[in-house]
């Protein structure tokens, strides 16, 4: 557990540190002629501020020590499924473009209720197939939002053809 | 008696078929995802709020309203059924409402929640109707500078009420502020913290983007993570007789009830606060002043009618702030909030005089909104048995898929749903080392206006940075901030002293 408040503290002190870097673009100081900030100085000095506090957090965790329970910060049991589940909503993301919400989604959500949650199949394909039709009819029919299609798209001209 | 107008008035706006059936929708929607264990009004707002591109502005803040409130009485369902919080703010209900459900008395604990819910809301929207326009007026007289005073004192509450650990809470506040200030800088226009190049980045954070990512994502991944096992569901059944008794029994709890629902509106009110110390507050105090204090925990309909009324009251009283004054009291009204800007509707005093349609229609709907969630809560009891039996899983690979398609649909960049996925292991990853997530999305949603009453108050100051203390309604509010940001440290001190004389430990 003290490990893991220390890791995520330091990371947090690199993320101010790389905000900081990147505030300094803008001018971070005190501007005399306009009187008052410069663009930069509200993100530059709150990462500043953030920084402090993490290196604070790593300090207090030194003094902390003996109380530690050492207890794991990750349950190894239930760790597997987030990253599975993190791992399968990254690879649905980054299909959409290229192959087609309709092609991703399904596919998720067939992966999720067969191989993951162990449903049986007339639940699984119910929801499979339910689920990107009303997404369908909800955004792009009704709300007129088109969602990525990818090299699918000219199979949905028909489609659009019956409903535009 | 102008009020009664504007109230009249608004009742015409929300009694229309139009926006009766949004509230109806809504009330229904907010019942389910505050009964599932895990999602609270918070989650389904931030899932719902990409889809209210739907119906027009006025009806789709109602039908937010509307899931909010369905949210808070549906969150009392699987507490009493599951004996898990449907949300954090109904933590409280399960210490009476699970032995009830125990004893076989799940449908009296329904029903006494249900009543208690009602008049609790009921009680808090009276009161909101009395605040509101008073304080809206005395808000017209804010300039920039009390407008930054008043963003200050709101993360200040966090700091010295929120409970969580101080540095991690500070660390949030800055963390959200900081991203707020991605895209192009409000007075120059010139771009900052563009990350990696990515022109996504130039148009801003979207609060959605970060709500979504913490309350949808975050919040099923820490789910999964917490819920090894099913829960057991106890079977409800409801007859009228029960429902007849149960409104006896409730009828003799009004010092209770009213008592909870004044409390949860003020505390409510304050942005740390919020619903879920507001319920354990009054739980706390009804156990202490009631004559069958030991019955408390045991399966006593008072324990469970105090913190149903105190935290439907304290939803309502965190909308008044956010109506009023534009400073959300919660993590869900600051979604509110941000869906209202999105929609070119900003709130504050001036909402009050620009748009007297949208306001008192909304303060109107809040009404019908909490007659028609008791009385969808009580007619769909055993629906809601039911859905409590629908595996996780099947709940958990919807609204990942709501989650993201709800994150394409407003902007249409797939850019929004990378940062939608990083947020969302981000917030669960922080959360489970004890960051607290509320005052991040509050800091994101408040952050621009905060640099802007700040960097505008230094122009028409020339510089001058004793501005801010020397207006008199800003000083004071300052004043309260630097109380409540020593307030923990104070409380170092004193245990400081006392370890110091006690010298064990």
């Amino acid at each position: 557990m003290l490990t893991a408040d220390r890791i995520i503290a330091a990371s947090l002190m690199a993320l101010s540190a790389y905000f900081m870097w990147h505030a300094t673009a803008l001018p971070i100081g005190w501007n005399g002629m306009t009187g008052g900030p410069g663009g930069g100085a509200f993100p530059f000095w709150l990462s500043a501020i953030m920084f402090v506090m993490a290196g604070a957090i790593i300090l207090r965790s030194f003094g902390q020590a003996r109380r530690d329970t050492g207890e794991p910060f990750f349950d190894q049991d239930t760790l597997r499924s987030v990253v599975l589940v993190v791992i399968a909503l990254v690879v649905t993301v980054a299909l959409m473009p290229w192959a087609g919400a309709y092609i991703a989604l399904p596919l998720f959500l067939f992966w999720y209720l067969k191989v993951f949650g162990n449903h049986g199949w007339t639940l699984t394909m119910i929801l499979t197939i339910a689920t990107p039709t009303f997404l369908f009819f909800f955004f792009e029919v009704t709300l007129k939002i088109l969602l990525p299609k990818g090299f699918t798209e000219p199979y949905f001209i028909p489609l659009y053809a019956r409903f535009f | 008696m102008e009020l009664l107008g504007h109230l009249a008035d608004g009742f015409a706006t929300s009694l229309s078929p139009l926006n009766l059936f949004i509230v109806l929708i809504g009330v229904t929607a907010g019942l389910f995802i505050g009964a599932m264990p895990g999602l609270g009004s918070v989650n389904g707002v931030a899932i719902v709020l990409p889809i209210t591109f739907i119906v027009p502005p006025s009806s789709a803040i109602i039908l937010l309203a509307a899931i909010y409130y369905g949210a808070m009485y549906g969150g009392a369902v699987s507490s009493i059924l599951l004996g898990i919080p449907g949300a954090s703010t109904a933590v409280a209900t399960t210490f009476d409402g699970r032995p009830m459900a125990q004893q076989g008395k799940a449908g009296l604990a329904l029903i006494a929640a249900a009543c208690a819910s009602f008049v609790g809301g009921t009680i808090s929207v009276i009161l909101f109707t009395l605040f509101a326009a008073p304080l809206a007026d005395v808000a017209l007289a804010f300039g920039p500078a009390e407008e930054f005073a008043l963003v200050l004192l709101a993360f200040t509450t966090f700091v010295g009420l929120g409970g969580d650990d101080v540095l991690k809470t500070i660390i949030m506040i800055c963390l959200g502020l900081a991203l707020s200030t991605v895209g192009l800088d409000l007075i120059s226009g010139q771009p900052r913290l563009i990350f990696f190049d990515q022109p996504g980045f130039y148009s801003g954070i979207s609060f959605l983007v970060l709500a979504i990512g913490i309350y949808g994502i975050g919040e099923i991944l820490y789910t999964i993570e917490t819920q090894k096992t099913a829960p057991q569901v106890t079977p409800a059944k409801l007859t009228f007789t029960d429902l007849w008794y149960g409104i006896k029994e409730i009828n003799k709890l009004w010092k209770t009830m009213s008592f909870g629902s004044i409390m949860g509106f003020f505390v409510g009110m304050l942005p740390a606060a919020g619903a879920t110390p507001a319920a354990l507050m009054a739980y706390g105090i009804a156990k202490l002043t009631s004559k069958k204090s030991d019955q408390f925990g045991k399966g006593a309909i008072e324990g469970v009618a105090a913190p149903e009324t105190a935290n439907n009251a304290a939803s309502t009283g965190s909308l008044l702030p956010m109506l009023t004054l534009g400073i959300p009291g919660s993590p869900t009204t600051a979604l509110l909030l941000g869906g209202m800007v999105m929609w070119g509707l900003v709130p504050g005093p001036m909402l009050f005089i620009e748009q007297p349609d949208f306001v008192w229609g909304l303060i109107s709907s809040l009404y019908t909104a909490n007659l028609a969630a008791v009385l969808v809560n009580l007619a769909l009891i055993p629906l809601f048995v039911w859905a409590l039996r629908m595996p996780f899983t099947v709940l958990c690979s919807i609204v990942f898929i709501l989650c993201i398609v709800g994150g394409f649909a407003p902007s249409q960049k797939m850019h929004d749903v990378w940062l939608i996925v990083g947020f969302g292991v981000f917030g669960y990853i922080l959360r489970k080392a004890d960051y607290p997530m509320a005052p991040l999305v509050l800091a994101l949603v408040l952050g621009p206006l905060m640099e802007k009453s700040f960097r505008q108050t230094l122009i028409s100051e020339q510089g001058n940075v004793m501005a801010f203390v020397e207006r008199p309604l800003s000083g004071a509010f300052i004043a309260i901030s630097v109380v409540f940001f020593l307030l923990p440290m104070l409380k170092h001190f004193k245990r400081w002293f006392g370890r110091g004389t006690a010298a064990t430990n």
